[in-house]
């Protein structure tokens, strides 16, 4: 285009029935999908204003009008631009500007029937919002030359400014363009009075515009659309260099000036300029030879064409072209094993982009829309082969891929989204029984058992839909229905339907659709007949698992104390009650520690646990249910663990140590000597941060033991303990044996063996090695509930989460080297039946679960132990009360 | 010009004024019950009346007034009456169509009164904008996919509920019109159509403001269209506001109203909802921080009038009006007359 032509507003003419043979046909037709292919294709070949003209002797322009307006509302690539609505009845065009959303041009007004009516259309169109181009014709007639021309323009657009108030900028001037070349004298000049006409009212009439049906010049010579082409690609240069900014012209068809073979060129321009007597005679001397001339192609982007199937399929969904989508299923069928894969894969697949694409707001809902169009043409086109294919095997087949029941709950009237859904469900072959809004859930029940539904969708855009979601998915738990339950509407989200919904309806499954695109795609899978539905259910189960369990996280995230405060309201013991130093420090080690002894510790319950066997040893024995199962076991383990400990299959060792200790916040610092004058280790403890008053403490493992400024010399101990020295030898013999039962058996009691050892160790460290309940005595039932003083945290248990603390632990004790217990690069003890901690005496110190801690905390304490921050937080993942992914971002931003 | 359109623009020339919060969210602190909502008139309407907010202007007047005068008292000066689903259209859903003009007109009387009121308390003008609200029908979408040229509803249908309503809202005492949650353009086309029409009928002209509702990510209003086609398809009605409500929070909205704020050459009106609905339906975002977000708004020369939407209580007005107090007020842009058209996008013709 050259620059003037830039200046200029192309509107198609190509849906416009009078100047477009085939839109006629199509439209007398009632082949609107073809008549929309139309638009588009204009639209794409660059037409800024669409023009709709309906003005056939034979249709119901009113309706057709209507209709089709309508239906370019549903194609957001033609409704991108705005319409000209183009009659030459009022009645047509007040039926087309009832049917716009937005501001769109009447072609035409004028004041052919007088002043009072022009007047009263001019007020009408502007209450509806559109802009108005006026043709220059008046009671006496329409205006040929050029004083008529600006005459009735200038008088209009008084009339226009003074009495209506009607914008200047939105009026626009049509002065007629009129066939030359005819052979008539008197119309020789027509293309000069256009132009200088439109010259004046650039010049007289402020802000209003020139327009004019440019196809009406060339009429003369029909049939010649190279000579056609030039002389209205001539006329627009001439009238766009001075103001003629709008035009009807077939856009795609129209040569630039400078492109125009420069004799044809001439030659009309002679004819349009009216430059000599004989221009006309000469064009038309010249015009046969021209004719099917070099035309320019339309340019339609087809590339899409040239990818594999499977994409073409894609593009036409995303962008909801139906124009080849017969041919290119075909193809996809023939290429596939059965047409349902068809559905199921390619089709399915760019469903899914279109999801994407709707959710990351790159598509919106008319275009989804459209999408499902498509979707259904080829589902429509594959159905007879399913048919056959059905015929054929006699089996069970796609007949109606399921029924779904869906309704907008009570309470709520939207169902816009719901109805979308359903249309998008039965265009793959689901029978929908929609009960439509404000449905109670005693009427959905019925129906869904009336119709033996296999699938139920519910729908919400109000707040409080998402309760009576919750309600009807507990009146479906309570009437025993187990379908799926799809939940969708704006208000809805994923969360809600994992924490609330979901866990309402036991039986069945609630899933969350996000969107229309992805209803298909959900209950193909629900109702998959090739056996994938109880995967796909695990799936969602484990995800709105994960999801809930992220909420209850962040529902802890209000609750939780900043660390300072959290510290400040720390546990501060009596001082006064400190231990005594212990009977040794450093460490020692025990070896061949008697079995039979450590026999006597051992706590069964835990045991039984081991084998889902559930209830307290010794009721267990005797318990209804599994008493007998408990009994049998129970002697089997009797007699192995007689069997382990004269034969001595494996072997008990330990290390204990002492070290003086003081707390300095929330970390405990080992000292090498009592003068305490050089650090030996430093113990890492993590606090507890809930929201707490001043009643409760926040504790920290290093609470129990003394500050360093407090002036009481106070020790911490640690031990390890295994049960499982030649535990790996005695389970490969039974493996070599087959028998599973005996190992799993063997493994368990020196398991038990190992929690024992961890008891009868406490119990000789309180006593003797360090020291400080020497009379103490106790039955293992008081010791199995602690009812003694101090305790033996081991990391990675509640009061400590971290198990690379561990680690620090195995060191100062020297455990691999001196008893043969190692840890894995999990911090994971080897041989596993071991158990090892810490040791705090203080009368105050009691066990405690830390709950979620905040990020505030992980910092320092991964500072404190040098440690990156996401390595502490993977290592903390468990009791964050947060999520790192997020709160990485959140820190970035 | 009318009286109160100059008295409103020269209010909003020297501060930015505010407008009243949620109406649906104080409704909901009530707990009303079925039995509130039915009252003794409505105690054998044979559905449910629960969910149908705007009947409390008949069975909970005293309520609704109390509302409407919390508002005035956290520093509103227009309150929108509690009228948002009061066409015969809406009312449909309840089969209350008959109710719809009685509705508008005790809407529009009971914030009237609140406003008297609180106007007599410490002098300040109060104005009452009668709402229109959406419909729960759109006119440019077909409901059914299968068959995109059907309209649940009619431009001709819409304008008559809308002109009723309207009617009603003015016989109340309103002393504005608020056209208000659009989602779809052409619904609010009717609606103005509706309300020329009655303007003409009667010889007289209030002040209409027009808001619409920017649903989702792609930036667009349910029925397609962008913020600056959404203006150019409205502002026939030569509004006294244009602007935004509802669907996202005050972040959201920004770029929105921004982009409002350049080509409109009314007053800006922003009365977004507290913050996005969370999991739960609920919006937590706090008076603080949507006092904050909307003070933003004021101190980037951005608006005019400022409320709040859904979620919002007078604790959030009163931090919005706190948050705006002393800003200037946004000037209105010289915009050059030109031809500016819309579809789905906005169109401009540049020669000229």
């Amino acid at each position: 285009m050259t620059s003037a032509a830039s200046r200029f507003v192309n509107v198609g003419e190509r849906t416009n029935v009078t100047g477009s043979a085939k839109f006629r046909k199509l439209i007398t037709a009632g082949d609107y999908a073809a008549a929309l292919d139309v638009a588009r294709e204009q639209v794409e070949n660059g037409a800024q204003i669409l023009d709709v003209n309906m003005d056939e002797g034979l249709l119901d322009s009113e309706k057709a009008m209507v209709e089709f307006l309508n239906l370019i509302a549903s194609e957001p690539d033609i409704a991108r631009v705005p319409v000209m609505i183009d009659s030459s009845k009022w009645s047509v065009i007040e039926a087309g500007l009832k049917c716009v959303q937005g501001k769109p041009i009447v072609n035409s007004i004028s004041l052919k029937e007088g002043e009072e009516q022009f007047v009263h259309y001019a007020r009408k169109v502007r209450a509806y919002g559109a802009a108005v181009v006026v043709m220059a014709f008046d009671e006496t007639g329409q205006a040929d030359t050029f004083a008529r021309k600006t005459e009735i323009c200038a008088r209009a657009y008084k009339i226009l400014i003074e009495q209506v108030g009607f914008p200047p900028e939105d009026i626009v001037f049509d002065p007629n363009v009129f066939a030359v070349a005819t052979g008539i004298e008197e119309h020789s000049n027509y293309g000069v009075d256009f132009i200088e006409a439109t010259k004046w009212i650039r010049e007289n009439l402020p802000h209003a515009h020139i327009s004019g049906g440019v196809s009406n010049l060339s009429f003369a010579f029909r049939g010649n659309e190279p000579v056609r082409a030039a002389m209205h690609s001539v006329f627009l240069y001439h009238a766009i260099a001075v103001g003629m900014d709008m035009g009807i012209v077939n856009a795609g068809a129209l040569p630039v000036y400078d492109d125009i073979d420069p004799e044809l060129r001439d030659l009309a321009e002679d004819v349009v300029l009216n430059r000599r007597p004989d221009a006309t005679d000469r064009l038309l001397a010249a015009a046969d030879k021209f004719k099917g001339g070099k035309q320019e192609a339309r340019v339609v982007d087809t590339k899409w064409r040239d990818q594999p199937v499977a994409k073409r399929l894609e593009h036409a969904l995303v962008h909801g072209i139906t124009e080849f989508i017969e041919s290119d299923t075909e193809e996809a069928r023939a290429a596939a094993e059965r047409p349902l894969h068809v559905i199921e894969g390619p089709l399915m697949d760019g469903m899914n982009v279109v999801g994407d694409l709707f959710g990351s707001g790159k598509m919106f809902l008319p275009q989804v829309v459209k999408s499902a169009r498509v979707m259904k043409q080829a589902v429509a086109y594959l159905m007879p082969f399913m048919e056959e294919e059905k015929r054929l095997n006699g089996g069970a087949q796609r007949s109606n891929a399921g029924k779904i029941l869906m309704a907008t709950v009570k309470g709520d009237v939207h169902d816009i989204g719901k109805n979308i859904v359903g249309v998008v469900l039965q265009c793959n072959n689901y029978e929908v029984i929609d009960l439509g809004v404000m449905v109670p859930v005693q009427k959905i029940i019925a129906a869904a058992r009336e119709h033996d539904v296999d699938v139920i969708g519910l729908s919400g855009l109000i707040t409080p839909s998402l309760d009576e979601m919750v309600t009807v998915a507990s009146e479906l738990e309570r009437e025993g229905f187990a379908v799926p339950l799809l939940i969708g509407g704006a208000t809805t989200s994923k969360i809600h339907t994992a924490v609330k919904i979901h866990p309402a309806y036991e039986r069945g499954q609630a899933v969350y659709v996000l969107d229309a695109s992805r209803a298909v795609g959900v209950v193909s899978q629900l109702l998959s007949k090739e056996g994938g539905a109880p995967a796909y259910v695990a799936d969602i189960q484990a995800d709105y698992a994960r999801l809930a369990e992220q909420h209850a996280r962040a529902q802890e995230d209000k609750a939780r104390a900043p660390i300072a405060a959290a510290r400040a309201n720390r546990l501060q013991i009596d001082v006064s009650k400190v231990a005594p130093r212990p009977s040794f420090l450093g460490t020692k080690v025990l070896t061949e520690i008697p079995l039979g002894e450590l026999a006597k510790f051992i706590d069964w319950t835990p045991f039984f646990q081991t084998w889902e066997l559930k209830g307290r040893y010794p009721e267990i024995l005797k318990d209804e249910k599994y008493g007998e199962a408990a009994r049998n076991l129970f002697e089997d383990a009797q007699a192995m663990l007689r069997q382990m400990t004269d034969e001595k299959w494996v072997e008990a060792r330990a290390v204990i140590g002492f070290w003086p200790a003081a707390a300095r916040g929330d970390d405990i610092v080992l000292f090498k000597d009592e003068g305490r004058s050089e650090e030996l280790a430093v113990l890492h403890t993590l606090r507890q941060q809930m929201a707490r008053g001043k009643d409760r403490p926040n504790l920290a493992l290093s609470d129990f033991v003394a500050p360093e400024d407090a002036g009481a010399p106070d020790y911490v101990g640690g031990f390890a303990v295994t049960a499982g020295i030649g535990e790996e030898a005695m389970s490969q013999r039974f493996a070599r044996a087959n028998d599973d039962y005996g190992g799993i058996l063997a493994k368990a009691l020196a398991d038990r063996l190992a929690e024992a050892g961890a008891e009868w160790l406490h119990a000789q460290v309180r006593r003797e090695h360090w020291g400080y309940s020497a009379d103490e005595t106790l039955t293992n039932e008081q010791l199995i509930s602690e009812d003694y003083q101090g305790i033996r945290p081991a990391p990675g248990y509640p009061a400590q989460p971290d198990h690379t603390e561990k680690g620090v632990l195995f060191d100062l004790l020297g455990a691999p080297e001196k008893i043969g217990l190692t840890l894995t690069e999990s911090y994971a003890m080897w041989p596993g039946s071991a158990v090892s901690g810490l040791y705090f005496s203080h009368p105050e110190s009691r066990y405690f679960g830390l709950g979620k801690i905040d990020r505030d905390q992980v910092t320092d304490y991964a500072a404190r132990k040098g440690y990156a921050l996401a390595d502490m937080e993977k290592w903390l993942a468990p009791v964050l009360n947060y999520d790192p992914n997020r709160a990485q971002k959140i820190a970035a931003e | 010009m009318t009286d109160v359109e100059t008295t409103i623009r020269k209010l909003a020339s020297e501060r930015i004024l505010v407008l009243d919060g949620a109406m649906g969210t104080m409704i909901q602190r009530e707990k009303f019950s079925e039995e509130d909502f039915r009252a003794e008139r409505f105690k054998d309407w044979k559905r449910d009346l629960k969910g149908n907010n705007d009947l409390l202007i008949l069975t909970q007047p005293d309520k609704i007034r109390d509302i409407h005068l919390q508002y005035f008292r956290a520093g509103a000066d227009i309150v929108e009456t509690n009228t948002f689903s009061s066409t015969t259209i809406a009312q449909a859903d309840y089969g209350m169509e008959e109710l719809a003009y009685e509705l508008n007109v005790e809407g529009a009387r009971l914030a009237r009164e609140a406003g008297d009121i609180a106007a007599k308390e410490d002098g300040r003008p109060r104005f009452v904008a009668g709402t229109l609200g959406p419909t729960n029908r759109t006119a440019s979408i077909s409901p059914d996919v299968n068959n995109p040229g059907f309209r649940a509803v009619t431009f001709d249908e819409l304008a008559t509920a809308y002109g009723e309503a309207a009617r009603g809202l003015l016989d109340g005492g309103s002393d504005m019109l608020l056209v208000e949650t659009i989602f779809d353009t052409l619904n609010a086309k009717a609606a103005i159509f509706a309300i020329e029409e009655l303007f003409a009928e009667r010889g007289i002209r209030v002040p209409i403001m027009i808001s619409g509702t920017i649903t989702d990510l792609s930036g667009r209003t349910l029925s397609g269209q962008t913020p600056t086609a959404f203006w150019n398809a409205l502002n026939h009605a030569r509004p006294v506001s244009f602007g935004l409500n509802c669907a996202l929070g005050a972040k959201e909205m920004r770029a929105h109203i921004a982009e409002l704020s350049r080509v409109a050459d009314t007053l800006i009106c922003a009365y977004p909802n507290a913050g996005l609905p969370n999991e739960f339906g609920l919006y937590d975002e706090s008076p603080e921080a949507m006092g904050e977000l909307v003070g933003e708004f004021a101190s980037s020369g951005l608006v005019n009038i400022v409320g709040g939407c859904c979620g919002t209580t007078p604790d959030h007005i009163a931090a919005i009006a706190e948050a705006v107090k002393g800003k200037a007020p946004r000037k209105l842009p010289e915009i050059a007359p030109k031809m500016r058209l819309s579809g789905l996008e906005p169109f401009e013709l540049t020669a000229a």
